[in-house]
C-alpha cells in the first residue's frame, strides 16, 4: 500500500519532530537495533547462506564456490566477489534491469567490509598456484525494503559466510575434482556494518525505511573483531558535522560488539 | 579483474623501497602531511555553461557544467528542485593498464557518491523541474581522483553561475608504513594499510563525502578524519585564489 | 554588526560578506546572522541591504521582460520558444490569431516555425509552471534580419543605461536599430554591415567593462574613432 505523498511528508515531519526530543516514531532508543533474526543454512543448493530479519527488512545471502582462475599478480589467493540485487519484489520502487547505482554501492559496501578486515583467509583457497583457486561468490539478494539495507545485507553476508562449506576435491592433471567431504571456510575476522541516519541534526542507529525517507544522511562504520574501523561510507544528499562522526564511531564500537555476538560466541 | 592485477604486482615490486624514509619523508619528496603541489584554471571549455580543470602531483582532471536546463522527459523531473547528475568518467589512457571505457561499478559509485558530496552546496530547490548535469573526466589517474574531482566540480558549478553555499574541497588521508599521511598517490594507497577520502564545506564544518578501506584505530581513525579536514582546509584556500584569477582581471579594467 | 567588504570588491560563492543585523539581497543568502555570496561579482550595499552584482550568471524569467527567442518545436496550438533560460517558454496560437482556436493544420509554420527568432514578452511565469509568451505589442514578432548577440544578462541594465541613455547613445551614433533582450539576447539592425559591427563592438565593449566608471562617454569616443577609420 502507498500512502499519498502528502501523507508521507506529513509523517516525516512528525518523525524529525520526535527524534528532537530524543524518541523515535517506533519507539526505539536513538541507539537501538530492531529486532534480529538470523537463519543460516536456508539454502541447501548452495555451499553457504543465511536469511536476516532486520524489523521488516529481509535479506538473504548465498555463497556459491567455484574453482576458478586466480588474479595474475596474487597467484596463490582465492578471489572474493559480492553482488547485489534490489529485486523488483522488495520494494515499489525497485525496478528491474542491471543494477543500479544503489545495489552497487550496497555491495561494494559489503564487499569492503568482508575485504579489508581479511575475513576470509583467501590464501588458504589456492588449489593450484597461477592456476586454479576457490572463487567465493557471494550473493546478496534482497527481498524486503523497510529501510538499512546495509546492516542487514553485511550481516547476512558473514553468517552465510561462516556457513559456507567448501566441497573437497583432488587434482587430477587439469582437472580438479569433487571428493566427498567437506571443510569449512576459513574465516579468520568478523566486520559488522552499523548504519546511522542523521534526522534533525540528530543521529540514529538501523534507520528504519520511513526515517530514511526523513534523513539528510547517512553513514555507515563497519568495525572489524579488534574494533579496528575497516570501512566507512556517508551517503545521501546532507553531510554530517566531524564531532558527529566521530561520535557515530564510539557508537558504532559498541553496536558491533553487540551484532557480532549474535553470529559469534566469545 | 584486469585492475586488480596492476595493484598487486606493483605492490610485490615496491617490496623492496620503503614509501616513507627514516625522517619522515616521502618518495615523492613531500612530508607526512603535505599536499601535491596543484594548479587550477576556471573557465576554459567555450561550450559548457562552467568549467574548470585541475592538476595535483600527476591527476588531470578536467569538469564541466550544463544547465540547470529544463528536464526531459517531465516525469523524471522533481517537482520543487533541480536534480543533480554526475558522471565520473576514467579515460581509458588515464591509468597504467588500459581501462574500458565502458562504465565500471568502481565509476557507478564514485559517480554516486561525489554527487551526494556537491548536492549540499548548491541551492536546489531554486530551480524546480530542471536538471544540472555535472561531467567529470579523468585524463591521467595517480591516487585520490574523487577527491580532485569534487575539487574541481565545485569551481566548475561557481563558473555556470550556479547559487551556491560554498565550495566543497576534497582531500585523501590514509596510513602507509604506520604513518598517517595526507593525499596519497595510486602507490601509496594500493601499497598502504587505509585510505580515507573527504570532503568538506568549510562554512558550515559539514563533511559531504567520507569514505574508508583499510584498517585503523578508532583513535587513527580520528586522526586522520582531522588530517584531511585540514588539507581540505588548504585546497579551499587554492580553489578560492583560483576563481579569483579568472575574474579579478575584469576588476582590473577600472583605473 | 560588521561587513567584511568594500563596496564593488569581488567575492566569490561562500564568502562571508557581513554579521549582524543585515538583509539578504540578490545573489546572497542568510545562516543565523550571517549573510555569504552565493555567486562571483561584485558585492554592493543599500542600507542595510547586501547584494552581489554576479559577474556570471543565467536569465530567469521574469514577467514583463521583453526577450529575444527561438522557436524549437511547433505544436498543435502553440509554440515551445527557447529564451536561453533553464525553462522553455510557450507561446500560444491564441496570442498571434484572431480567432481564438483550432488553427489550420499548417498555419502555424506558416506563422513562425523552426529556428526562427521572435521579440515577445513574459506574461506569466511562476515556480510551477514554464514562462508564457506575447507578441501583441508594438514591435514584437518575427525577426527577419539584422544581428543577435548575446551577452551575460547581469549586463544588459548597462547596455540600456540610466533612463536608455546608453542605448540612445549607441542608436544615435551608429543609425542602428538596437532591440535589448533581459534575456542577454540583443539584435541590431543597421544600414550598412559596417555599422552594425561597430555597434556589436560597442556592446562588447560594455559588457566587458560593465562596472567601471565613464563608460558611456568611453564608447561613444571609441564609436566615433571607428567610423572615421571606416
Amino acid at each position: 500500500m502507498t500512502l499519498p505523498a502528502m501523507v508521507i511528508r506529513v509523517k516525516q515531519k512528525r518523525i524529525a519532530e520526535l527524534i528532537s526530543h530524543g524518541k523515535r516514531l517506533d519507539e526505539r532508543e536513538l541507539n537501538e537495533y530492531r529486532g534480529i533474526q538470523l537463519e543460516v543454512g536456508v539454502i541447501e543448493r548452495a555451499e553457504g547462506s543465511a536469511r536476516v530479519r532486520l524489523g521488516k527488512t529481509e535479506v538473504m545471502v548465498g555463497v556459491k564456490i567455484e574453482a576458478g582462475e586466480p588474479f595474475p599478480d596474487v597467484p596463490n589467493e582465492g578471489v572474493l566477489t559480492v553482488n547485489a540485487e534490489l529485486v523488483p519484489l522488495a520494494s515499489p520502487t525497485f525496478e528491474p534491469g542491471p543494477p543500479d547505482e544503489n545495489s552497487i554501492e550496497l555491495a561494494r559496501i559489503v564487499d569492503r567490509g568482508i575485504r579489508e578486515s581479511k575475513a576470509i583467509a583467501l590464501e588458504k583457497l589456492c588449489i593450484t598456484p597461477h592456476k586454479k583457486v576457490f572463487v567465493v561468490f557471494v550473493d546478496i539478494y534482497v527481498l524486503n525494503h523497510d529501510g538499512n539495507l546495509i546492516d542487514a545485507s553485511a550481516l547476512a553476508s558473514l553468517a552465510a559466510l561462516l556457513n559456507t562449506k567448501m566441497f573437497n576435491y583432488e587434482v587430477k592433471g587439469d582437472e580438479v575434482v569433487v571428493k566427498p567431504g567437506y571443510t569449512q571456510l576459513p574465516v579468520v575476522n568478523y566486520p559488522i556494518a552499523v548504519t546511522f541516519a542523521k534526522i534533525n541534526d540528530k543521529i540514529v542507529v538501523d534507520p528504519w525505511l520511513e526515517e530514511e525517507q526523513a534523513m539528510d544522511a547517512r553513514l555507515t562504520m563497519t568495525m572489524d573483531k579488534d574494533s579496528k574501523v575497516c570501512a566507512v561510507q556517508k551517503g545521501g544528499y546532507g553531510y554530517f558535522s566531524k564531532e558527529q562522526i566521530l561520535e557515530a564511531a564510539k557508537i558504532a564500537k559498541e553496536k558491533s560488539e553487540q551484532l557480532r555476538k549474535m553470529l559469534v560466541k566469545g | 579483474m584486469v585492475k586488480k592485477s596492476s595493484e598487486k604486482a606493483q605492490k610485490t615490486e615496491k617490496k623492496e623501497e620503503k614509501l616513507i624514509s627514516k625522517d619522515d619523508v616521502r618518495v615523492d619528496g613531500r612530508k607526512l602531511n603535505d599536499l601535491r603541489p596543484m594548479k587550477l584554471e576556471v573557465g576554459i571549455l567555450s561550450n559548457a555553461d562552467g568549467s574548470a580543470y585541475i592538476e595535483q602531483g600527476k591527476n588531470k582532471i578536467l569538469a564541466a557544467v550544463y544547465g540547470p536546463k529544463e528536464l526531459h522527459p517531465k516525469h523524471l523531473a522533481l517537482p520543487d528542485r533541480a536534480l543533480l547528475h554526475c558522471r565520473y568518467h576514467m579515460a581509458p589512457f588515464s591509468v597504467q593498464e588500459r581501462k574500458s571505457p565502458a562504465p565500471s561499478r568502481r565509476e557507478i559509485e564514485l559517480s554516486k557518491v561525489i554527487r551526494e558530496a556537491l548536492e549540499p552546496s548548491i541551492f536546489v530547490e531554486y530551480y524546480p523541474r530542471t536538471s544540472i548535469d555535472l561531467f567529470i573526466e579523468v585524463l591521467q589517474a595517480d591516487g585520490g581522483t574523487r577527491c580532485a574531482g569534487i575539487t574541481v566540480a565545485s569551481l566548475a558549478l561557481a563558473d555556470a553561475g550556479i547559487p551556491m553555499r560554498d565550495l566543497v574541497s576534497a582531500s585523501a588521508a590514509g596510513k602507509v608504513e604506520g604513518h598517517l599521511v595526507l593525499d596519497l598517490t595510486d602507490t601509496e594507497d594500493k601499497a598502504g594499510e587505509a585510505d580515507l577520502p573527504l570532503a568538506y564545506m568549510p562554512n558550515f564544518n559539514a563533511i559531504t563525502l567520507l569514505q574508508m578501506d583499510g584498517k585503523l584505530t578508532p583513535d587513527e581513525f580520528e586522526q586522520a578524519v582531522n588530517m584531511a579536514v585540514e588539507g581540505c582546509k588548504q585546497i579551499y584556500t587554492q580553489q578560492k585564489e583560483a576563481l579569483k584569477a579568472k575574474y579579478v582581471v575584469k576588476e582590473a579594467v577600472e583605473e | 554588526m560588521s561587513t567584511f567588504y568594500e563596496k564593488r570588491q569581488l567575492v566569490l560563492p561562500g564568502d562571508l560578506l557581513a554579521e549582524g543585523d543585515y538583509i539578504a539581497g540578490d545573489n546572497t543568502y542568510k545562516e543565523g546572522d550571517k549573510i555569504y555570496a552565493t555567486r562571483i561579482g561584485l558585492v554592493d550595499y543599500d542600507n542595510r541591504k547586501i547584494y552581489v552584482v554576479a559577474l556570471k550568471s543565467f536569465y530567469i524569467p521574469a514577467v514583463g521582460d521583453t526577450v529575444i527567442g527561438r522557436i524549437i518545436e511547433v505544436g498543435m496550438s502553440s509554440w515551445t520558444v527557447d529564451i536561453n533560460a533553464p525553462y522553455l517558454a510557450t507561446l500560444r496560437a491564441a496570442d498571434v490569431l484572431d480567432r481564438s482556436f483550432k488553427p489550420r493544420k499548417d498555419e502555424l509554420p506558416s506563422i513562425f516555425d523552426v529556428n526562427e527568432l521572435i521579440i515577445a514578452k513574459i506574461v506569466s511565469y511562476d515556480r510551477t509552471c514554464d514562462p508564457l509568451l506575447t507578441v501583441r505589442e508594438p514591435g514584437m514578432g518575427k525577426i527577419s534580419r539584422g544581428q543577435i548577440i548575446e551577452i551575460t544578462p547581469t549586463k544588459i541594465p548597462r547596455v540600456i543605461g540610466r533612463k536608455g541613455s546608453m542605448v540612445n547613445m549607441i542608436k544615435e551614433e551608429t543609425g542602428c536599430q538596437i532591440t535589448i533582450g533581459q534575456n542577454g539576447l540583443v539584435l541590431i539592425n543597421g544600414r550598412t554591415p559596417e555599422d552594425e559591427r561597430i555597434a556589436i563592438m560597442a556592446v562588447r565593449k560594455i559588457e566587458e567593462e560593465a562596472h567601471t566608471s565613464g563608460l558611456t562617454d568611453r564608447i561613444t569616443e571609441m564609436i566615433r574613432r571607428k567610423k572615421e577609420e571606416e
